[in-house]
C-alpha cells in the first residue's frame, strides 16, 4: 500500500471518475429495467383506481430512474473530479427546479389569464 | 414551381429563379458590391498564393490564439454588417414621415431590423467575446492550449457557417422578418411561408452548436488546466468571468436549440407547439427563448466585467479592489440571470403574482452589478490612473452603462414597463448596455490584448478618435430615442405620420453617422499600426500588466510558455516581477502540442449544406450531408495523427527572438 505507485494510484482514483465494472453495469440494467417495467404494467394493466395516483407513482419513478442512471451509467458520486460532478449536478439541479417549476407556474398564470376559451371551442373555430 | 417538371422539384426543393431578388435595387447593387468586394479579396490572395499559408496556418489550425484572431476577424466583417443594416434603418427613419414612405418598402426594413439585431447579438458580440476568451483565457492560466483544441476549431467553423447561411439569405431568398428572435405566430409557415424564417433558425442552429462547444470547452480548461498553485480564488478576474459565462452558455444554449427545433418542427412537419390551433401555445414559445435569451445578455456582459477588470487594475497600476466581492457578484449574477426572464414580458398577463417576483429578481440584479462599479471605482482611486486608449474605453463603459443600467431598473418596474414595453425607450436602454457595456468592453480589450497578439500597439491618436466618435455618437443616436421612447412611440416602424417627430429622428441619424465614423476610425487605426509597426513595436509586457498572459512573448510561441509557471499569488505575473523573475534561457525540453486537421473545416461545410438543404426542401441534399457529416466524425476518431512535438531546438529558438525586447514601461512594474 504504501509503494509509490499505489499512492500516486490512489491520488489517480480521487481526481477521475471511475469507470465501473460488470457488476455495477448489471445492476444498473437490471434496476433501470424493473424501474421501466413496473410504469408500463401499471399504466397498461389499470393496476391502480385513481388516475392521479398511478401519475404520481409514475413520475416518482422516473426521478429513482434518474438517480439509477446517474449513479450506475455516469458514475456520479460526491468524489469524483474532486467534488466538480457534484456541484455541476447540483447547478444543474437547481436550474432544472427554477426553468420547469417557474416555467409551469408562468404558463399556468398566461393560460388562466389570456386564454380563456376551452380547447373543443378552440378546435371547433380552427376547422369552421 | 408550377411548370417545373416533378424532376427538377426533387432536385431544387423549392429553389428556383424566383429566390433571386432581382426586382430590389437595394439588393442587387449591395449583391454587386459584395460580389466585386469578394472577387477582389479571392484575386489578392490567389495571386499572392497565400491560399496553402491560410489553409495550413490558419484555417486548420486548432491554436487557440490563432482561433481567437479568427474569431474576432469574423465579427469585426459581421459589425460592418451589422451596421449597414443599422444606418440603413436610421437613414428610412429619418426621411419617411407623411407622404415620403422613404426608399426601404416595409418587408424589406422588418428582414433590416431582424439581421440587424440576430447579426449583433450572435455573430458581432458573441464572437468578439469567444474570439477574446480564446486568445486571452488559457495564457491567463498558464496553460499551452485549451481543454480540446479540435473542438475548438469546430466550433469556430461552425459559427461560420452560421453566418455563411444568413449571408446567404441576402442574395438566395429573403431573411427573416420575424425580429431577432422569431416570435410566432409570425414565424409560424402561415404567415411566413418563405425561407427567411428557417435561414434564421438553422444559420442558429448552426452556430449554437458551435457556441455551446465552446462553452464546455472553457469550463473544461479552467477546470482541469490551470497553472500549479493556481487555486480558484487566484484566478484572475477575466478567467473568473470567462468561467462564469462558459457555465451560463453549457446550461443556456440547449434551450435555445430546443426552441427552435419545436418551432422547426412546427414549420416542417405540421406540429402545434406555438400555434393556437390544437392546443398549442404561442406563449410558451416566448417564455422558453427568453428563459435562454436573458442569460444570454449576461452571457455577453460578464467576460467584458473581467475585460474592464483587468484594465482597471492594470492601469491604475494597483491590484483589483475587492476581488472576492468581485467573485461573488460575479457568480451570484450567474444564477440570478435565471430568475428574471419574464421582465420581457411583463405585459404578456402573468397577473400581478407572477410579475412582483420577476420585478423582484430583476431589481435584485443591479446589486452585484453596482457592487462592481464601485469596485472599479475604489480600483482607480489613490491609484496611477494611466489614461491610455483601454482606460479611455473603461471610463466610457462606467459613465454609460451606469446609466443604462439605471434605465433598466426603470424597465424592471412592472407598472412602468406597461408604459414603456416595446418602445424606443427599451431600444434605448439595451443598446445604452450592450453599446455601452459589451461594445465599449471589446474594445477596450482589442487595444489592451493586440499588443501581445501581433508585437506592436494601435495607434492612439486614431484609437482616441474612434474612442471619442463611439461616446458622443452614442448619446447624438440613443438620446433621441429616450425621449421618443417616453412619448409613446413604438419601435420597428417604417413610416411615421406625426412630423413633430422628425427631428429627435434625424438627431438619431446624426448620432449613427457619428458611429459610423468611430467604426471607421477603428479601420483606420488598425491601418496605421501596421503601417508603422515598426515604430509601435513592444516588448511582452507593454502594459506593466498583473496576469501571466504578459509573461510570454509579443506574439506568444505556439506553445505559449516554455516551462508551465507556478503561481503563488493572485496577480501571478507582478508577483513574479517583484520577486526578480529571471526568464529561463536554457535547459528546454521538447513540448507535446494538438496538431491541425482538416476536420472542422469539412465537418462544418456539410453543415452548411445540410442548412441549406433543409431551407430549399431539397431533401435528397439534406439527407446525403447528414450522413456525410456523421460518417465524417466517426471518420475522424480514427485519426491517430493528432499530436507532435515541438523539439527542444525550436523552442531554444523562440525563447531567443526578437518579439522579447523589452520596453521601457516593463521598469515600471
Amino acid at each position: 500500500m504504501n509503494s509509490p505507485s499505489t499512492t500516486e494510484h490512489a491520488h489517480d482514483d480521487a481526481m477521475h471518475a471511475h469507470h465501473g465494472s460488470l457488476r455495477s453495469y448489471l445492476t444498473g440494467f437490471v434496476l433501470a429495467a424493473i424501474l421501466t417495467i413496473i410504469p408500463f404494467w401499471l399504466v397498461m394493466g389499470h393496476v391502480i383506481e385513481s388516475r392521479q395516483a398511478t401519475i404520481i407513482i409514475v413520475l416518482a419513478l422516473a426521478a429513482v430512474q434518474i438517480l439509477v442512471h446517474m449513479i450506475f451509467f455516469l458514475h456520479l458520486d460526491t468524489r469524483s473530479e474532486n467534488g466538480w460532478n457534484m456541484l455541476a449536478l447540483i447547478f444543474t439541479g437547481v436550474l432544472v427546479a427554477i426553468v420547469l417549476g417557474a416555467s409551469i407556474w408562468v404558463m399556468y398564470n398566461e393560460n388562466a389569464n389570456m386564454m380563456p376559451m376551452s380547447p373543443q371551442y378552440m378546435h371547433h373555430k380552427q376547422g369552421s | 414551381m408550377p411548370n417545373r417538371s416533378a424532376f427538377w422539384n426533387f432536385l431544387l426543393g423549392r429553389l428556383s429563379m424566383d429566390a433571386l431578388p432581382l426586382h430590389n435595387t437595394i439588393v442587387v447593387v449591395t449583391f454587386i458590391v459584395v460580389a466585386l468586394g469578394g472577387a477582389a479579396l479571392l484575386g489578392v490572395v490567389t495571386w499572392k498564393r497565400q491560399w496553402g499559408y491560410l489553409w495550413t496556418e490558419w484555417f486548420t489550425s486548432i491554436d487557440h490564439k490563432k482561433l481567437g484572431i479568427m474569431y474576432m476577424i469574423l465579427a469585426t466583417v459581421m459589425l460592418f454588417r451589422g451596421f449597414a443594416d443599422a444606418i440603413m434603418m436610421r437613414a428610412q427613419q429619418a426621411i419617411a414621415f407623411g407622404d415620403n414612405m422613404g426608399y426601404l418598402p416595409p418587408h424589406h426594413y422588418d428582414q433590416i431590423f431582424t439581421a440587424h439585431g440576430a447579426i449583433m447579438i450572435f455573430f458581432v458580440a458573441m464572437a468578439y467575446i469567444v474570439g477574446l476568451m480564446n486568445y486571452v483565457m488559457p495564457m491567463q492560466i498558464g496553460a499551452r492550449d485549451v481543454a480540446f483544441p479540435f473542438l475548438n476549431n469546430f466550433s469556430f467553423w461552425l459559427t461560420v457557417s452560421g453566418v455563411l447561411l444568413f449571408m446567404v439569405s441576402l442574395f438566395i431568398g429573403d431573411f427573416s422578418h420575424a425580429g431577432w428572435l422569431g416570435y410566432p405566430p409570425v414565424s409560424e409557415l402561415h404567415q411566413s411561408p418563405g425561407p427567411g424564417v428557417d435561414y434564421y433558425i438553422w444559420g442558429l442552429q448552426l452556430s449554437g452548436l458551435g457556441t455551446l462547444l465552446t462553452g464546455i470547452n472553457f469550463v473544461v480548461t479552467i477546470l482541469k488546466m490551470r497553472a500549479p498553485g493556481m487555486s480558484l480564488m487566484k484566478m484572475p478576474m477575466f478567467t473568473w468571468t470567462t468561467l462564469c459565462t462558459s457555465g451560463l452558455i453549457v446550461v443556456t444554449f440547449p434551450i435555445l436549440t430546443a426552441t427552435l427545433l419545436l418551432l422547426s418542427l412546427d414549420r416542417y412537419i405540421g406540429t402545434h407547439f406555438f400555434t393556437a390551433a390544437l392546443g398549442g401555445n404561442v406563449m410558451m414559445y416566448i417564455n422558453l427563448i427568453w428563459i435562454w435569451g436573458h442569460p444570454e445578455v449576461y452571457i455577453l456582459i460578464l467576460p467584458l466585467f473581467g475585460v474592464f477588470s483587468e484594465i482597471v487594475s492594470t492601469f491604475s497600476g494597483k491590484r483589483l479592489f475587492g476581488y472576492s466581492s468581485m467573485v461573488y457578484a460575479t457568480v451570484s449574477i450567474m444564477i440570478l440571470s435565471y430568475l428574471v426572464w419574464l421582465h420581457h414580458f411583463f405585459t404578456m398577463g402573468s397577473g400581478a403574482d407572477v410579475n412582483s417576483f420577476f420585478s423582484l429578481t430583476t431589481m435584485m440584479i443591479s446589486i452585484p452589478t453596482g457592487a462592481k462599479i464601485f469596485n472599479w471605482l475604489f480600483t482607480m482611486y489613490r491609484g496611477r490612473v494611466r489614461f491610455d486608449v483601454p482606460m479611455l474605453w473603461t471610463m466610457g463603459f462606467l459613465f454609460t452603462f451606469t446609466i443604462g443600467g439605471m434605465t433598466g431598473v426603470m424597465l424592471s418596474v412592472a407598472p412602468a414597463d406597461f408604459l414603456l414595453h416595446n418602445s424606443l425607450f427599451l431600444i434605448a436602454h439595451f443598446h445604452n448596455v450592450i453599446i455601452g457595456g459589451v461594445v465599449f468592453g471589446i474594445f477596450a480589450g482589442i487595444n489592451y490584448w493586440f499588443p501581445k497578439a501581433f508585437g506592436f500597439r494601435l495607434d492612439p491618436f486614431w484609437g482616441k478618435c474612434s474612442f471619442w466618435f463611439w461616446q458622443i455618437g452614442f448619446w447624438f443616436a440613443f438620446g433621441p430615442l429616450y425621449i421618443l421612447g417616453l412619448m409613446g412611440v413604438t419601435r420597428r416602424l417604417s413610416h411615421f405620420t406625426d412630423p413633430s417627430l422628425q427631428k429627435w429622428f434625424i438627431i438619431a441619424a446624426f448620432g449613427a453617422f457619428l458611429i459610423l465614423l468611430g467604426i471607421l476610425s477603428f479601420v483606420m487605426q488598425i491601418y496605421v499600426s501596421i503601417r508603422h509597426r515598426e515604430k509601435y513595436a513592444v516588448g511582452h509586457d507593454p502594459w506593466g500588466g498583473r496576469t501571466l498572459e504578459w509573461q510570454t512573448s509579443s506574439p506568444p510561441p505556439p506553445y505559449n510558455f516554455a516551462f508551465v509557471p507556478k503561481v503563488h499569488e493572485r496577480d501571478a505575473w507582478t508577483h513574479m516581477k517583484e520577486s526578480g523573475y529571471q526568464r529561463p534561457l536554457q535547459g528546454f525540453n521538447d513540448i507535446h502540442m494538438p496538431k491541425s486537421t482538416a476536420t472542422g473545416v469539412v465537418l462544418s461545410a456539410l453543415g452548411f449544406v445540410f442548412g441549406f438543404a433543409m431551407v430549399w426542401y431539397i431533401w435528397w441534399l439534406a439527407a446525403v450531408s447528414f450522413v456525410a457529416l456523421i460518417a465524417y466524425a466517426i471518420h475522424h476518431t480514427f485519426n491517430y495523427d493528432r499530436d507532435y512535438h515541438v523539439s527542444a531546438d525550436e523552442v531554444n529558438r523562440f525563447e531567443h527572438a526578437g518579439n522579447w525586447a523589452t520596453d521601457p514601461q516593463e521598469v515600471r512594474a
